[in-house]
């Protein structure tokens, strides 16, 4: 094969992997940014809290990381409905959620950070899966596990979720919450209750996500940083509240950072990926995937 | 909007109210008594305390003319800080200028950025606009990294001059005597602002902006009018940072603890007010200094948080809120 | 106004009244006044994974010295505050640290970004400065009482790479070209600069040279970029999370190259030697130290034997081959200094810093007149026969050897490099 092709088609899919990383990063925020409109800007401090704690767990058992994020979620679960509550009683009850919210998120973003240092450490962490260091390989092309599996596992995630969103009773009625809230009081149910359940399913991810993370880089408790731009940006592109939207717009990013990194210099990637949100936000300010509102 | 800095009065009967003029002039009078002040405790780390904490009441203040009163929240102070501080490094190793005149091309770059800005976002609002602001605080970042002349990645060091200008003892005197009259001046300008028409036009677009739009305010004009103050205000307040460490990098000058800070101040202090930043800015900033050089762990970071959580939760209004209530 | 700040004020009294400082808590079996040892180190942020050990030396250093006797029948007591990692709490801290305080003598906290900041607080108060692990710092300030305890030398653009180039040069067959990859940092930039000249100058084509911002996230398309360009030889300059990244990249796209390293720092913390294991076999690091028996010195030994269970239970780094003996040093040079001189003059110390060869647990030391080491140290050194992930075997000779300089060799360059496969 031509080399340069051959660099172009890898450097097409590390960046789809990359964006499997990104999707199950975003995927959380998409509800509960995309769709309950709570602006969680920690959400990837929830994430890097949830990578700390399977790495702390796989150093103690050895069990698979990513099987331990899964275990995680209950307990995340119950940590975003709890913060929802607490949310909701000072915020949005209040109807002044805008700034406050945001900058109350903040404040939990820098108490998860500082509150991992105190605990266990400002070093980095890492958990081994046992595939990390195994490649597959398609002809020139590579397919290596540590990415591969991850992105695997957060589409299955994100798909499952799509699936209750779209058939169950109680994801519909997640997604109706977003557009309107009255018309959920009409059907008796109880908007704050949906909402409170939505939010933790979102930190839920956050802890997937954790897990996916730690199974590709060591964590710091500081590694959540390079992704608040990264997740926002995605779910933005990605027309908020629709999950399809924010993996197409995760692949992309994904593409797109790749793709610039092996032809014009890795140094470039971030200006290009976000130059182009931003050119996408002056132009179509709903997303690539977003109805118009 | 040629009418924007008329007194007042006929539009706030308020009687305590007071006109523009003596507010400046009130400014001035507390700038120089703060000046005074300072030489008399005559310590070094009284004038750096009071030029880190100033520096922050300046950040907030601006944040606030299109945070506070026009409602858009800007998550990319960071990047107008930074420019502010990257001016100066570039006009002063071009041009050999000393910092007064760097920090009126900080305004102007600032002023250029704020007005871009505008132009780009003219059609996003809340969230959207906060994030198209983080972008630009992570594109900007890049091009300084990549921009050598200015140091890229490795940072630039700013030599102190040697001739200290009259009548400062120390540089850090100047400095700090600098980083108050940009304090002062900027809470005059936000003050003005609010008790103007431009105020009064921007509160409406914070409220409704269709409704405003629908009868008959400028939207349009007034959100590039307050972007492009905002952005020169901030760009001001960190004209001086190469001066104060001598040496700036990229990761620091945009770090996220400026952008953080320009939201948190002004709302733990009241958006609503000049006032709330200040007290925000003062507060937040003076707690973050004391804390540095008391608790010195990781703690210290921690109050901030938890600071910043307590107070959204508890005064959702800030400080000023509270006393608003207080007085009912 | 007023009011506002004394509120500010109260808040930051009460915020000091509940918490005394740790440092504060000297040994008093030497009498008199304390020698006060003033500095910002790194506790939190992403410099405190290599600040915090070094932190923890400072007081080993100080424990032994009051267990000694003291420094000129002082005790000595340190005072450091936590920089957060970011250089625009530096200047406050030492303005803090020398007209609050009043320490007697001041030392830098770790690396060039914390010790820049620094620079104009103490030139100012003419106080002699020792600091740690910072690059060319001086050659902009020109301070004659800056000490520089890294191994670099005064002209680290030119000759920060010799030591790897010399090592590739050496090589059968000879290498006709080199990729050169590094973080876009201060110190990674002098790094490659050296690289990228004496590469030219030895005749090697530059066939890669580019530079990765701190945010990347993915290795893989650097790595295959730079198979693509198919050197013999890559240089490459890193810190910690991206060393990872770039090892398993280059394991998991099957590199196969001669010479493969530079100043990847990661395996020089020991949870990342453990983590990538036999990936490290035949990677080539700059390095400061490592427990070869070719560079022992007196003290080298007990003071890692003396940080080690101190490290496990504070949770700091588990070795400590990487910053303590070089904070210790820095130490060193002071305590000697103050020893000749005999008093705490900062000219006097200076003038005895710029004279004397000092003995510490790195060897010799020496500085110029710009403060920096007259002759650079770039240790060279390769893993070797990594087995698993077990720590016993990073504290054996023979792990990670030494190539570089001569007088320290203490094995052989193994080619090629392949990740681990």
């Amino acid at each position: 094969m031509d080399p340069d092709l051959a660099l172009l088609l890898n450097g097409i899919v590390s960046g789809l992997l990359l964006g499997g990383l990104y999707a199950a990063a975003a995927a959380g925020l998409s509800i509960s940014f995309g769709m309950l409109d709570v602006v969680n800007i920690a959400h990837p401090a929830f994430m890097v809290l949830g990578a700390m704690l399977v790495a702390l767990f796989w150093g103690a058992t050895g069990i698979d990381p990513l099987v331990l994020s899964i275990l995680l979620t209950p307990a995340f679960w119950a940590l975003g409905a709890a913060i929802y509550v607490a949310y909701h009683h000072f915020f949005e009850r209040r109807g002044d959620e805008a700034i406050q919210g945001l900058a109350f998120f903040f404040g939990v973003m820098f108490i998860i950070e500082i509150g991992l240092v105190l605990a266990i450490g400002p070093e980095q962490h890492f958990a081994d899966a046992s595939y990390a260091n195994t490649t597959w390989r398609l002809g020139e092309i590579d397919l290596p596990l540590r990415m591969l599996v991850p992105a695997l596992v957060a589409f299955l995630a994100i798909g499952g979720l799509a699936l209750f969103l779209r058939h169950s009773f109680t994801g519909r009625a997640i997604a109706a919450v977003a557009q309107d809230r009255e018309a959920l009081r009409l059907l008796a149910i109880d908007p704050v209750r949906i909402k409170r359940l939505a939010f933790g399913i979102s930190i839920a991810m956050a802890a997937l996500a954790g897990g996916a993370l730690v199974v590709v880089q060591p964590v710091d408790a500081g590694s959540g940083h390079i992704f608040i731009g990264r997740v926002f940006a995605i779910v933005i592109m990605g027309g908020l509240s629709s999950l399809w939207g924010c993996v197409l717009a995760a692949l992309a990013f994904g593409v797109v950072e790749n793709v610039t990194a092996s032809f014009y210099g890795p140094s470039w990637s971030p200006a290009v990926a976000f130059g182009a949100l931003l050119l996408v936000l002056a132009v179509r300010p709903q997303g690539f995937f977003g109805r118009v509102a | 909007m040629s009418d924007a800095t008329l007194p007042a009065m006929p539009v706030f009967p308020a009687p305590r109210r007071m006109g523009h003029g003596a507010f400046w002039l009130a400014c001035a009078v507390a700038a120089l008594a703060l000046i005074a002040v300072l030489r008399g405790i005559g310590s070094e780390y009284a004038y750096f305390a009071a030029t880190f904490v100033l520096q922050y009441v300046v950040l907030a203040t601006a944040w606030n003319i299109l945070g506070g009163y026009a409602g858009y929240v800007n998550f990319g102070a960071a990047a107008f800080f930074a420019a502010g501080a990257y001016t100066t490094v570039a006009i002063g190793k071009a041009l050999g200028l000393s910092l007064l005149p760097c920090i009126g091309f900080a305004a102007l770059v600032g002023g250029a950025l704020g007005l871009g800005t505008g132009l780009l976002t003219l059609r996003l609002r809340g969230a959207y606009f906060a994030i198209a602001t983080l972008c630009l605080s992570v594109v900007l970042q890049t091009l300084v990294v990549n921009w050598n002349y200015v140091g890229g990645s490795r940072g630039a060091y700013v030599i102190r001059p040697r001739d200290i200008p009259w009548p400062f003892d120390t540089y850090s005197g100047y400095l700090c005597a600098v980083a108050v009259v940009l304090a002062a001046a900027a809470i005059a300008i936000a003050r003005t602002i609010e008790k103007s028409r431009l105020g009064l036009g921007l509160a409406a677009l914070r409220d409704d902006e269709q409704a405003a739009e629908a009868a008959g305010v400028p939207t349009l004009r007034l959100k590039l009018i307050a972007t492009t103050i905002s952005g020169a205000m901030m760009a001001v307040a960190g004209a001086p940072l190469p001066l104060l460490g001598s040496y700036v990098e990229p990761t620091s000058a945009f770090g996220l603890a400026y952008a953080v800070n320009a939201i948190a101040m002004p709302l733990i202090g009241g958006t609503a007010s000049w006032a709330g930043p200040l007290i925000g800015a003062v507060l937040l900033s003076s707690l973050q200094q004391a804390a540095t050089v008391t608790i010195s762990s990781a703690a210290n970071l921690l109050i901030v948080g938890v600071v910043l959580v307590v107070f959204v939760c508890a005064a959702p209004h800030g400080i000023l809120g509270l006393f608003r209530k207080g007085g009912r | 106004m007023e009011g506002l700040s004394r509120r500010g004020l109260g808040r930051a009294a009460v915020a000091a009244a509940i918490t005394v400082p740790a440092t504060a808590r000297a040994q008093s079996a030497p009498s008199g006044e304390p020698i006060k040892i003033g500095g910002s180190m790194s506790l939190s942020g992403g410099l405190a994974g290599n600040g915090r050990p070094a932190g923890l030396t400072h007081k080993i250093w100080a424990d032994e010295v009051n267990a000694r006797g003291g420094l000129l029948g002082r005790p000595v007591q340190i005072i450091s505050y936590d920089d957060q990692s970011s250089g625009a709490q530096v200047p406050g801290i030492y303005t803090k640290l020398i007209d609050v305080d009043k320490v007697d003598l001041v030392v830098s906290g770790y690396a060039t970004a914390i010790i820049a900041p620094a620079m104009p607080v103490v030139m100012q108060r003419n106080r002699t400065f020792v600091s740690l692990f910072g690059t060319g710092v001086n050659s902009e300030f020109k301070y004659d009482r800056y000490f520089s305890v890294n191994p670099s030398g005064s002209n680290p653009n030119q000759t920060f790479a010799k030591g790897f180039i010399e090592l590739a040069m050496a090589m059968d067959p000879k290498p006709r070209s080199i990729a050169i990859v590094n973080l876009d940092s201060d110190f990674h930039q002098r790094a490659a600069e050296s690289a990228r000249s004496l590469a030219r100058s030895a005749g090697l084509r530059v066939v890669y040279d580019r530079a990765y911002p701190p945010t990347t996230v993915d290795f893989s398309p650097i790595i295959r970029a730079v198979q693509a360009a198919r050197p013999d030889v890559v240089f490459v300059g890193s810190y910690p999370p991206d060393t990872a990244g770039l090892l398993r990249a280059a394991s998991e796209l099957r590199v196969n190259l001669q010479l493969f390293g530079g100043p990847m720092i990661g395996p020089h913390i020991t949870a990342q030697k453990l983590q990538l294991g036999p990936i490290l076999n035949n990677l080539v690091v700059w390095d400061v130290y490592a427990p070869e028996p070719t560079l022992q010195f007196p003290g080298t030994q007990p003071l890692i034997e003396r940080y080690q269970p101190i490290a496990a239970k504070e949770g700091t780094d588990a070795l400590g081959y990487y910053v303590p003996p070089m904070a210790y040093t820095q130490m060193q040079v002071l305590e000697q200094a103050v020893k000749k001189v005999g008093s705490l003059d900062q000219g006097a110390l200076a003038k005895a810093m710029h004279e004397t060869t000092f003995d510490t647990v790195i060897g010799p030391v020496r500085f110029d007149a710009t403060g920096e080491w007259p002759e650079p140290r770039d240790i060279y050194t390769q893993y070797q026969g990594v087995q698993g992930n077990g720590i016993d075997q990073f504290k054996k000779a023979g792990t990670q050897v030494i190539l570089y300089p001569a007088q320290y060799k203490s094995g052989e360059l193994r080619k090629p490099y392949t990740a681990g496969a």
